[in-house]
């Protein structure tokens, strides 16, 4: 693991005391919340090197709870980069170095005795190609709550596996052949099979980083309308290409450019009157 | 602004912003004429202003129907949506402006033949000219995107709802001197009132060029002088 985030909240130095204000520096006011949620993650001036290259500028967000928030911009803006802060899974990119702030719940994420396997259990991810386990349909959920021993019988773990299917809206489909494959379901199954896996190990967020672009139009609208269920109880984060989807799944919206956070917004506020101009030649196709 | 990368869409919005232009040119052009033949009591004329209104409402569908296949085709985003959403209402306005002046143009007819002192005609006729000039800066202000120029005409409504609720007393006034002038002052009242809503009409295409341009919905209530609606018969001639 490198990280270039050696100081922790507890622990003591003039680091500290500057990373002190940083929690209490305001926000623009476009970075803040608008909505009546709380925040549940808070990033505060998050900077993200790959070796010499700077992908992040010191981004600053809150993102509220039980909501979706759609990260959109153009290919290498940043946007996927920083989804994959919010579970550490740039720590597996060995050149790769995150500094800045990132809070859930107000805990701080990159505390150094916080284990990454369990910070990824509370917040899941789903990718842009379906990747479900060579394993059957159950063996596919029933994995994240085994390795991280979160039942107790295999009665227990039959519960989860179902509740889990039928959150992601995909259980009428396969009750009956739990023991196939999983990589034998359509694209569109294979994908709510993933999200199957992200939910059986009760995580608050789900990170998805362009869940349907390999999907049709209609697997695309499961999806979305599974989006929509799951934000009751997920805090959703969402990067998608799709101008149209952002507009359709998602309450806030951020628009990246150039490793930084350009807007951030109301949805409706953003796709019907940005006040950037960069957003607006974006989202209206004025450039790439 | 700078052009999309699918060009085709920036063709889209220039044939609706061609139509609206095309549009906004004839009902400027009804008006001026209703109101000359008004004035002059020129049937012929009038009758010429009548046969121009099917061809404001065909452009009008046009623009409907290009309006809604750009959204299906281009699922325009902001700036381009209010774009598109606004040639939808302007369109809209512009029609009922071509209609209210129709309906002068029928006042025309109906009086036509009847010798009245040209001054009760002149109010109406002066009113027209500031409506007119009215209608003809926000047109401007739409093509160039201009709010302040929107926002002007928007603000200058109340002396045109002001200058009705004078001509109102003024009419019942010489309906009170004589009645043989009743027909015709009624005629012209009514004339008087389609201008003062073709007033409103432009006031409204203000307030959807301050959407185009700024993106926020005007909330603040519009100036508003017209109080002909509770004038009685002994303020109006003073009595």
């Amino acid at each position: 693991m490198v990280t270039d985030h050696p100081e922790t909240f507890h622990n003591q130095g003039p680091t500290t005391v500057n990373r002190m204000a940083d929690l209490t520096m305001p926000l623009t006011p476009a970075a803040g919340l608008f909505t009546a949620n709380e925040a549940k993650v808070t990033a505060r001036d998050v900077t993200v090197h790959y070796g010499e290259k700077q992908a992040l500028f010191g981004v600053s967000i809150d993102i509220p709870e039980r909501s979706v928030t759609a990260f959109i911009g153009p290919s290498g803006c940043g946007k996927s980069t920083f989804l994959r802060c919010i579970n550490r899974m740039n720590d597996t990119i060995p050149i790769c170095r995150v500094a800045g702030e990132i809070r859930i719940d107000g805990a701080d994420i990159y505390d150094r005795r916080l284990d990454p396997v369990l910070l990824r259990a509370r917040v899941g991810m789903v990718f842009q190609k379906p990747n479900p386990f060579p394993k059957s349909i159950y063996e596919n959920v029933a994995y994240g709550p085994r390795i991280h021993g979160t039942t107790t019988s295999r009665q227990e773990l039959d519960e989860v596996v179902e509740t889990s299917l039928r959150k992601a809206g995909l259980w009428d489909e396969v009750k009956d052949r739990l023991d196939q494959p999983g990589t034998g379901l359509s694209g569109g199954q294979q994908q709510r099979l993933c999200i199957a896996r992200a939910i059986a190990v009760g995580p608050e967020v789900i990170l998805m980083d362009e869940p349907c672009s390999a999907l049709d139009p209609i697997a695309t609208a499961r999806i979305e309308e599974l989006i929509f269920e799951l934000a009751r109880n997920f805090t959703i984060v969402i990067v998608t290409h799709s101008m149209q989807q952002a507009a359709r799944v998602s309450q806030q919206t951020a628009f990246f450019h150039l490793g930084h956070l350009v807007e951030y917004g109301a949805t409706e506020q953003i796709f019907t009157a940005p006040s950037d101009t960069r957003t607006q030649d974006y989202i209206t196709g004025r450039f790439g | 602004m700078s052009d999309h990368i699918v060009r085709a869409f920036d063709a889209d919005l220039r044939t609706l912003r061609g139509m609206i232009a095309e549009m906004g040119g004839l009902a400027e052009k009804m008006m001026t004429e209703s109101t000359r033949a008004l004035a002059a009591r020129d049937i012929e004329l009038a009758r010429r202003v009548i046969a121009m209104d099917p061809k404001l409402d065909a452009l009008q569908r046009e623009i409907e129907e290009k309006a809604i296949l750009t959204i299906a085709r281009r699922q325009p985003m902001a700036v381009d949506l209010r774009d598109v959403v606004s040639a939808i209402r302007i369109a809209s306005d512009l029609e009922r402006i071509g209609d209210l002046a129709k309906n002068v143009a029928k006042r025309v007819v109906a009086i036509a033949g009847q010798f009245h002192p040209q001054k009760i005609v002149t109010g109406v006729e002066h009113m027209s000219d500031l409506v007119m000039a009215q209608l003809r800066d926000v047109l401007d202000a739409y093509a160039a995107r201009d709010d302040e120029r929107a926002m002007d005409v928007w603000k200058r409504d109340g002396q045109i709802d002001a200058l009705y609720t004078a001509l109102f007393r003024e009419l019942l006034t010489y309906m009170m001197e004589d009645p043989r002038n009743i027909t015709f002052c009624t005629h012209l009242l009514f004339a008087a009132k389609n201008v003062e809503r073709i007033g409103d009409h432009t006031t409204n295409i203000g307030e959807t060029v301050h959407y185009l341009v700024t993106g926020h919905t005007l909330t603040a209530e519009r100036p508003k002088n017209d109080t002909s609606s509770f004038t009685t018969l002994d303020e109006a001639t003073g009595s």
